[in-house]
């Protein structure tokens, strides 16, 4: 990879709550057009990551988009930078339709036109979507929410979004969907950077991927070394 | 009964036919502020149903601009009254002792937009800091702010102190109160429906995941804030001139709950809600007048009831037709493309 195709660059990055390191020294870069994985088990510090990289808490080391120093800014002006982040828990609003969430997302673009065709590329990624346009956010099922938390991130026309457990709480077979979903979004040109607990799916998927232990990377490789390597076996894909 | 239910249709269908045409609101302004001037000019309502509804008009002010904090932002304000009092004394204050007497009828809008320019600005050196709070403390903040104007007020001779202050004329007229009512409504729910106002909305429904969908919180936070105090101050402009006396009494934590109260009764997040809490609690607390001190016995006791059986108010979080766009443009040209689907253009 050469250093111009790095779209997100994260080094030494450090995040503490109180006095816990969540995250301890910790770099990687996510190249353009990528899937990377984050995989590891709760509490490892994946979340964290994601929320210094949207601007959500402090942290020291640093962090680049497209060669534009993140830190400091507020979440808002890193989403108009390109980055959005489905949080977890995926963050709907309940009493407001689906139709609205999904505009939300729009708030800071002006480009009526291309506002439009995104409206018209969320629906039909997601036809469920369009069938419950006017249903409160918070009527939805379970992965209904998931697919309006990614539609919402693909409105705001960042070219990179940041799922954090898109399969939390989902049965299999919306687990695959999802996953489905995350390729082909990846495959019209979003750069992807997945925080997963589902290592076997995730590592599927991605080119490239970390293992983090106790807010520090253990392993790294691409997907299919991960996926052969004994040790991730054993801990994160069940023997 | 089914000729009850029909006759119910016709008039329904009829109703929003009526309210559907683009003409409705124009047309409705006009007569209104016609049927205000009339019963202002030729006295055909008498001087004390004139003054009910002047606090009627005032009362809508007040809940419309509050609801706008703690209805569609889903934080809780109670320092509307502190906001109403620099309203109330920078209107007064100009009229007393700045104007030239004589002219007073043509610089009284002055003085009320002075009135709601103080407050506003007062509002956003009080928002810096508040919005650093949310929730209880964000409360807390603003009781101090309520308790603060109140005893700055008291200690100001200039102002009167604890005395108040008198010597406005009476210049809140019917279509006045009406002007302002009808702007302050029309701005807000404007405001509501517009892209800003999903911002507000989405800070009441997750603030963090607003933040992560572009929204800025804190532009979004202060803007409300202002244009709700703003409000605020033109009501007590409007009061000030109505009653031709104030005290710093007038304006402490007991009207803020006043104002609350009436917020909770007609509803949150509802413009409709708020015209319907106002007026009813307004006219309420007249028709309960001659049960003295019983009154105030009465309706909180209302109120708890309204909180058991009906805790989202008349219209919590819903909304009459009549209030809402009536078309949207960016969904409007979405499913215009797709000729397949019904020409569905509300959201």
């Amino acid at each position: 990879m050469t250093p111009t195709d790095i779209i997100l660059a994260v080094s030494h990055l450090r995040v503490s709550y109180d006095s816990i390191q969540a995250v301890d020294d910790i770099s990687f870069d996510v190249g353009k057009g990528e899937i990377v994985t984050l995989i590891g088990a709760n509490g490892a510090g994946k979340s964290s990551i994601l929320r210094a990289i949207s601007g959500l808490i402090g942290y020291s080391g640093s962090i680049t988009y497209s060669g534009k120093d993140l830190k400091n800014i507020e979440a808002d002006k890193i989403v108009a930078a390109g980055i959005a982040h489905v949080p977890e828990g995926r963050g709907i609003f309940g009493n407001l339709t689906v139709l609205e969430n999904l505009k939300i997302a729009t708030w800071q673009r002006k480009d009526k036109e291309k506002i439009i065709k995104d409206f018209e590329n969320v629906f039909s990624l997601f036809p469920r979507l369009r069938e419950r346009r006017k249903q409160l956010g918070g009527m939805l099922s379970g992965g209904e929410q998931q697919m309006l938390a990614v539609g919402r991130a693909l409105m705001t026309d960042a070219p990179m979004l940041l799922l954090d457990e898109p399969s939390m709480g989902l049965s299999p077979v919306l687990v695959r969907d999802i996953f489905k979903i995350i390729q082909d979004i990846n495959q019209a040109g979003k750069t992807i950077l997945l925080v997963e607990q589902n290592a076997n799916m995730s590592l599927h998927i991605a080119q490239q991927g970390y293992v983090l232990e106790t807010g520090r990377i253990v392993l790294s490789g691409t997907g299919k070394e991960l996926t052969g390597n004994p040790r991730v076996k054993e801990v994160y894909l069940g023997g | 009964m089914s000729k009850l239910s029909a006759a119910y249709y016709t008039l329904l269908t009829r109703w929003q036919t009526l309210t559907g045409n683009k003409y409705f609101w124009p047309v409705f302004m006009i007569a209104g502020l016609l049927f205000c001037i009339a019963a202002s000019t030729f006295e055909f309502l008498d001087l004390y149903l004139q003054l009910i509804l002047i606090y009627v008009g005032i009362n809508i002010i007040l809940t419309v601009s509050l609801n706008l904090i703690n209805g569609y932002m889903g934080e809780f304000s109670v320092g509307h009254a502190g906001f109403m009092a620099i309203g109330a004394y920078v209107a007064s204050l100009l009229t007393v002792h700045v104007f030239p007497p004589g002219d007073q009828n043509v610089l009284f809008p002055l003085a009320i937009l002075a009135g709601g320019i103080g407050a506003a600005l007062v509002g956003f050196l009080v928002a810096i800091p508040s919005f650093k709070t949310r929730g209880d403390y964000l409360a807390i903040v603003t009781l101090a702010f309520c308790m603060i104007v109140k005893s700055v007020l008291e200690n100001i001779d200039a102002v009167g102190g604890p005395r108040g202050l008198l010597g406005m004329e009476k210049l809140t007229t019917l279509p006045w109160v009406f002007f302002w009512t009808a702007l302050s409504v029309w701005v807000i729910r404007n405001l509501v429906y517009s892209n800003f106002g999903r911002g507000v909305l989405s800070i009441r429904e997750d603030e963090i995941a607003s933040d992560l969908m572009s929204v800025n919180t804190r532009q979004v936070k202060i803007i409300a804030f202002v244009v709700s105090s703003f409000f605020a101050g033109i009501a007590g402009g409007l009061f000030a001139h109505a009653l031709q006396f104030i005290n710093p009494r007038m304006f402490d934590i007991l009207k803020s709950t006043d104002i609350l109260i009436m917020v909770y009764l007609g509803g949150i997040a509802s413009i409709a809600g708020s015209i319907i809490g106002a007026v009813v609690y307004t006219i309420l607390l007249e028709i309960l007048r001659p049960l003295g001190v019983w009154r105030m016995v009465l309706m909180p006791l209302m109120l708890v009831l309204l909180m058991i059986y009906r805790p989202r108010g008349i219209m919590g979080m819903k909304e009459i037709r009549l209030f809402m766009p009536l078309r949207d443009l960016v969904t409007e040209k979405l499913w215009r493309r797709k000729k397949k689907e019904a020409p569905d253009v509300s959201a």
